[in-house]
């Protein structure tokens, strides 16, 4: 066994009780700006770990993360409004007798998105993973939009283009990352199980995979439902961070978002995924300045909205061009190169007689 | 010997190309048979449609009692047919062992909610294929290198790899494409030997298809020859090397006349 697996499980303990402890302390005195920009890094966080193992870690083109989020947004959104503002709100025509009136805790109304998610995913992946490269990512594309199509037409629903408002608000820090956590290491155990290695078979070569015995469908379905359960929970946290929602939100630009998260961070990296988000989100903010209208050397140049995406686009082609495998390429945090650092020899092989 | 495998006029077209034509072989338990031929007569598109990559256009395969025509390659796996491949195909992110691991995955006996809970069931199954592996790799010397990342490995060891990968998924026939391809009259004596070696301590019966001729006819107990998709002869190595018919297939027709 690695003998410095004992002071490894002290120090992740201890990383984990201390981010807690941060949350709490940063809840009672940051102010309420800053924890949403903190609760939307942990979506982004959630959307870039589910959509880097279905892209990095089984290899699937798939851009309908948009569309699943959007059904968790709905799900969740629908469950938990209260009764009184869904009949206020449904004026087009009035929301189905059957939901009229449920009103679910927060928790609940977040699996549930979750689930449904997945069961579009199921669903969706069963025709579409016939597919490979990019064919499956015009095909993955094209239902991201049927699904918002016909979530903007099913008005009794989902009150169509109107969107939903009054969804209830949740800015507790614990709620968001703590979903970001369970994520994380959800991910992690799956990844480094034997069917993480699968899903990696099938990423590097897929003829030898199945030579290997593995049922390429089977696992790649199984890796773009569990990819679109965790889409599901995002959305469902998404609807409670803003509040109020609509198809529009959900366009497929929203994908290409999260895929230039994904990307940033390194394919087939998870805790490049988390700090790549962090990084988005906290970008997307400081940079909020170069789309108002500014004077630069003499040059009055009116507010140009959108140009944040310019500069992460340009981004994006630098980090391609230049530097392919990311911030952590499809290597993962670990704490023996955190010690190394710190000049505590590790063995360098710390798997040695233990199995994931 | 009881038959292990047997195709019945085993026809594999694309479009109007008739790759494999009217093709019946039959291999027997713990047999070490070769499939020979000049280039594209056909050779891998028989062990594709042997091991499902290809559904065949007419015949059937039968694999120790059960007709497998038309079963997807995870199935054919499983039941009991291994494969390598021609062109090396291991899984580059991965070490040796994860390799030879990915074998295990369909024989493991748990769930992934487990897994993900962290259960006992799944700790113990899968503590027991890392053993088995570690073992494996010890028995086709390649424990020295279990966790080098596998692409690192020299080309031989990564042939060696390969059957080893093969090996895991433990199969009662092995399906060896070109695994001398590329090497050096010493590394494929050594193949050679490590062929014979494996066949007796795994209890397996191998089909091989191989360029090298010293490697077939040292090994190989019968020779199938193909070409164009059709059988040309079949037979002892001895037969093999003095049948007219192959040396015209891989030297050109005699002109007596000349």
């Amino acid at each position: 066994m690695d003998k410095h697996a004992k002071l490894k499980f002290i120090l992740t303990l201890l990383v984990v009780l201390v981010s807690f402890g941060a949350l709490y302390i940063a809840q009672g005195t940051m102010n309420s700006f800053y924890i949403r920009v903190l609760n939307l890094a942990a979506i982004y966080a959630i959307l870039a770990l589910s959509l880097n193992l279905i892209l990095g870690f089984t290899g699937m083109f798939s851009l309908g993360h948009a569309g699943f989020m959007c059904i968790g947004s709905y799900v969740a959104g629908i469950l938990t409004m209260s009764p009184a503002s869904k009949e206020i709100i449904y004026f087009m025509e009035p929301i189905h007798p059957l939901l009229a009136n449920v009103q679910w805790p927060i928790l609940p109304a977040i699996l549930l998105g979750g689930i449904i998610a997945a069961l579009f995913g199921f669903m969706i992946g069963f025709p579409a993973l016939r597919l490979r490269d990019d064919y499956l990512a015009i095909a993955t594309l094209g239902f991201a939009e049927i699904i918002r199509i016909v979530v903007t037409n099913v008005i009794p629903i989902t009150n169509g283009a109107l969107g939903l408002k009054n969804i209830p608000s949740v800015d507790s820090l614990l709620v968001y990352w703590g979903c970001a956590i369970v994520t994380l290491i959800v991910l992690m155990r799956i990844i480094n199980s034997s069917w993480g290695y699968a899903f990696k078979a099938i990423r590097d070569n897929e003829i030898a995979a199945q030579a290997m015995g593995i049922n390429i469908f089977k696992h790649k379905l199984l890796s773009f439902t569990i990819g679109a359960f965790f889409a599901g929970i995002a959305g469902a946290l998404m609807a409670f961070l803003i509040t109020s929602i609509d198809p529009t939100m959900y366009r497929f630009t929203f994908t290409f978002q999260i895929l230039l998260i994904v990307v940033l961070g390194g394919m087939g990296s998870l805790s490049g995924s988390v700090i790549a988000a962090v990084i988005f989100s906290i970008l997307m903010e400081v940079l909020r300045f170069v789309e108002q209208p500014m004077n630069l050397l003499g040059l009055e140049i009116s507010g140009i909205p959108g140009m944040r995406m310019v500069i992460f686009s340009l981004g994006l082609l630098l980090i391609i061009l230049f530097y392919r495998r990311g911030l952590m390429g499809t290597n993962e945090f670990n704490w023996n190169w955190v010690l190394n650092r710190l000049g505590i020899k590790t063995s360098h092989q710390g798997k040695r007689g233990e199995a994931n | 010997m009881a038959e292990l495998l047997r195709t019945e006029h085993l026809s594999m077209e694309f479009g109007g190309l008739r790759a494999v034509s009217d093709l019946a072989i039959t291999i027997s338990e713990g047999e070490i048979i070769g499939l020979i031929g000049p280039n594209g007569a056909g050779k891998t598109t028989v062990f594709n449609v042997i091991t499902g990559v290809y559904r065949p256009t007419t015949g059937k395969v039968v694999f120790a009692g059960d007709d497998i025509t038309g079963w997807r390659p995870d199935q054919i796996t499983e039941r009991g047919i291994a494969r390598t491949f021609q062109n090396i195909r291991l899984f580059e992110t991965m070490s040796v062992l994860e390799n030879v691991m990915i074998a295990k995955h369909v024989r493991l006996k748990a769930t992934l909610s487990e897994a993900i809970l962290g259960l006992p069931r799944y700790g113990k199954a899968r503590q027991q294929h890392y053993q088995e592996c570690l073992e494996l790799l010890e028995k086709v010397q390649l424990d020295d290198v279990a966790f080098e990342q596998a692409t690192s490995l020299p080309y031989g060891k990564q042939r060696r790899l390969e059957i080893a990968r093969a090996l895991a998924t433990e199969p009662q026939l092995l399906l060896l494409d070109e695994p001398a391809a590329g090497m050096n009259p010493q590394e494929s004596l050594e193949l050679m030997e490590f062929v014979k070696r494996i066949r007796q301590e795994f209890d397996l019966t191998v089909f091989m298809i191989e360029h090298h001729m010293e490697v077939v006819m040292g090994v190989c107990q019968r020779i199938y020859v193909l070409d164009y998709g059709v059988t040309l002869a079949e037979g002892n190595p001895e037969e093999i090397q003095n049948n007219e018919k192959v040396i015209e297939a891989y030297l050109g027709a005699v002109d007596i006349d000349a």
